[in-house]
């Protein structure tokens, strides 16, 4: 089992090396997608910059903590889309047919799918997210403590891990479409983009939406209302990390269409 | 003219091949305009006092900003022509008896048109049939509907003349990706339409609505409302008209000058 691991562990650095070298092959439109990623966050943060200019808080939250907001929802879904893009891009594999090389291969398809893809070009993305956590973090009075620190990293993980899932489901459905769906978009881009403030603004019942439908609200609003002290129950600690079990139906509906499969033959 | 007629029939019959594309779309946008809205309604109850516009208008300008997001998305822009540029095949494109300025042109314009058509009154309809904050109220009235469906035009013809720049830069760059993605986001802060203009600090959006962002969703999305009436609405129409004609003037010259020294590298 242990050795198993290890060397699928050995195998995924090995795609990703592939994956960098190859990418560092076209350096110049490397850095054209760096600099266009980057600009589509930076558009949406210009957003809020512009808006606070304006008002001093919306729904009770101000500018620092729409940033400490926006910047954990951007941080979790840029990791998770730097390293799980193979799935974003799992439609051309269905439909070229090359996921069949993928299952005859003696690994799991995951693993390759995962392994397909690793998109470096989200680090313009990725440093302005931090650059946003830092001033979110320093400008936002928030009293750390242990509690808190842990809880900004259970937000993390538990929001890559639904982004994840997200992206599983994503491919998952390609199986049956042979292309992936627009509408899929909203659950990615759009929880990102309006991810940007706490999900209470947008009103109750899309709080209980994302509370119970998609736990957008798990990772996000419950734990950050624990982080700037308006609520006070250790339970909200740890309801991110209840947010990633939201992996389990998705890796069920991912093991449901690949036993489903159905070469496209070309 | 009767040749670029028909580039424009064929294209426009072309994109409403797309319907399920388009019903996708719908439901897209349709949920992009209404957390818009939601998140503009949260500020309007935290201070309604600065709130720069009424907010039946600014409903108004988000639900016609979606249902003719493929007029004013400087990101549509057409893969076909970057690709004749880039391998070669414009070459082709040059032998015939025409102008390429224009071809691409009307082809554009047609692209645009086909794709709006398709989605624009499914989403009109749902707005207007939305209950009161949030559904898209009734023009101002029928003198500023009529000036909104001028400008709505010159507004498309804005955009694509802008594009057209776009397209032109490549001949000298190859590599256009870089500019581009700079080029596009530029534009979607500056028109209006990640934050409606009035929303900016005054002095800001003073410079803004001279520039020439400002004269294509900006305009038609205010005047439909009333947002922008008298003698603003006047000037922001020949700003319109202005830009329109500075626009396809460069990009002509730019283009004539880029075809004359293009050189096509076999293939």
């Amino acid at each position: 089992m242990l050795n198993k691991m290890i060397r699928a562990i050995k195998l995924y650095k090995h795609y990703i090396s592939i994956n960098i070298r190859s990418m560092m092959q076209y350096k110049a439109s490397f850095f054209a997608t760096v600099i266009g990623q980057f600009l589509v966050s930076f558009n949406v943060f210009l957003g809020i910059f512009v808006m606070f200019r304006r008002f001093n808080s919306v729904s009770g939250f101000t500018y620092s903590e729409v940033m400490l907001c926006y910047s954990i929802v951007l941080l979790e879904y840029t990791l998770a889309e730097m390293y799980a893009r193979g799935f974003d891009t799992f439609s051309g594999m269905v439909r070229t047919g090359s996921f069949d090389r993928v299952l005859l291969r003696p690994r799991s398809e995951i693993l390759q799918v995962l392994g397909n893809k690793f998109e470096l070009t989200r680090i313009g993305r990725l440093m302005q997210a931090v650059v946003m956590f830092v001033y979110g973090i320093t400008q936002s009075n928030v009293d750390w403590s242990v509690f808190r620190v842990i809880t900004v990293v259970f937000m993390l993980i538990g929001g890559t891990m639904l982004f994840t899932g997200i992206f599983l489901i994503y491919a998952a459905i390609c199986f049956f479409t042979l292309e992936g769906l627009e509408f899929m978009n909203i659950l990615t881009n759009g929880a990102v983009e309006y991810g940007k403030y706490p999900i209470s603004v947008y009103g109750k019942r899309m709080l209980q939406f994302t509370t119970f439908v998609i736990p957008y609200a798990l990772v996000q609003y419950y734990p950050l209302m624990y982080i700037l002290g308006r609520k006070s129950s250790p339970a909200y600690i740890f309801l991110p990390l209840l947010a990633s079990l939201f992996l389990i139906p998705c890796y069920l509906l991912w093991r449901f269409g690949v036993r489903h499969y159905k070469s496209s033959g070309s | 003219m009767k040749k670029y007629l028909s580039f424009f029939r064929l294209r426009f019959t072309m994109g409403l091949q797309y319907r399920a594309a388009a019903l996708a779309g719908i439901a897209t946008q349709f949920f992009w305009g209404a957390m818009e809205i939601l998140v503009f309604r949260a500020f309007y109850s935290a201070d309604a006092g600065n709130f720069p516009m009424e907010f039946s208008a600014m409903v108004s300008y988000v639900w016609l900003q979606q249902a003719f997001l493929a007029f004013f998305s400087v990101w549509m822009l057409e893969n076909e022509i970057f690709d004749t540029i880039m391998n070669g095949n414009i070459a082709y494109e040059l032998c015939r008896p025409i102008d390429i300025y224009n071809m691409w042109f009307s082809r554009s314009i047609a692209n645009r048109i086909s794709r709006a058509v398709l989605r624009c009154f499914p989403i009109l309809i749902i707005a207007a049939l939305l209950p009161e904050p949030y559904g898209m109220s009734l023009p101002a009235d029928i003198m500023h509907f009529i000036i909104f469906l001028i400008t709505l035009i010159l507004g498309l013809a804005v955009m694509v003349a802008f594009c057209m720049l776009i397209y032109v830069i490549t001949f000298f760059t190859i590599s256009p990706n870089g500019v581009r993605a700079i080029l596009t986001s530029a534009t979607e802060f500056l028109s209006g339409a990640i934050i409606p203009l009035p929303f900016f600090p005054r002095s800001i959006q003073r410079v803004l609505e001279s520039l020439p962002f400002a004269a294509m969703q900006n305009v038609p999305l205010r005047i439909y409302s009333g947002n922008l009436t008298g003698a603003e609405m006047t000037w922001a129409v020949i700003l319109q008209v202005f830009w329109l004609m500075v626009l396809v003037t460069g990009g002509k010259m730019l283009c004539a000058h880029a075809v004359r020294r293009a050189t096509v590298q076999g293939g």
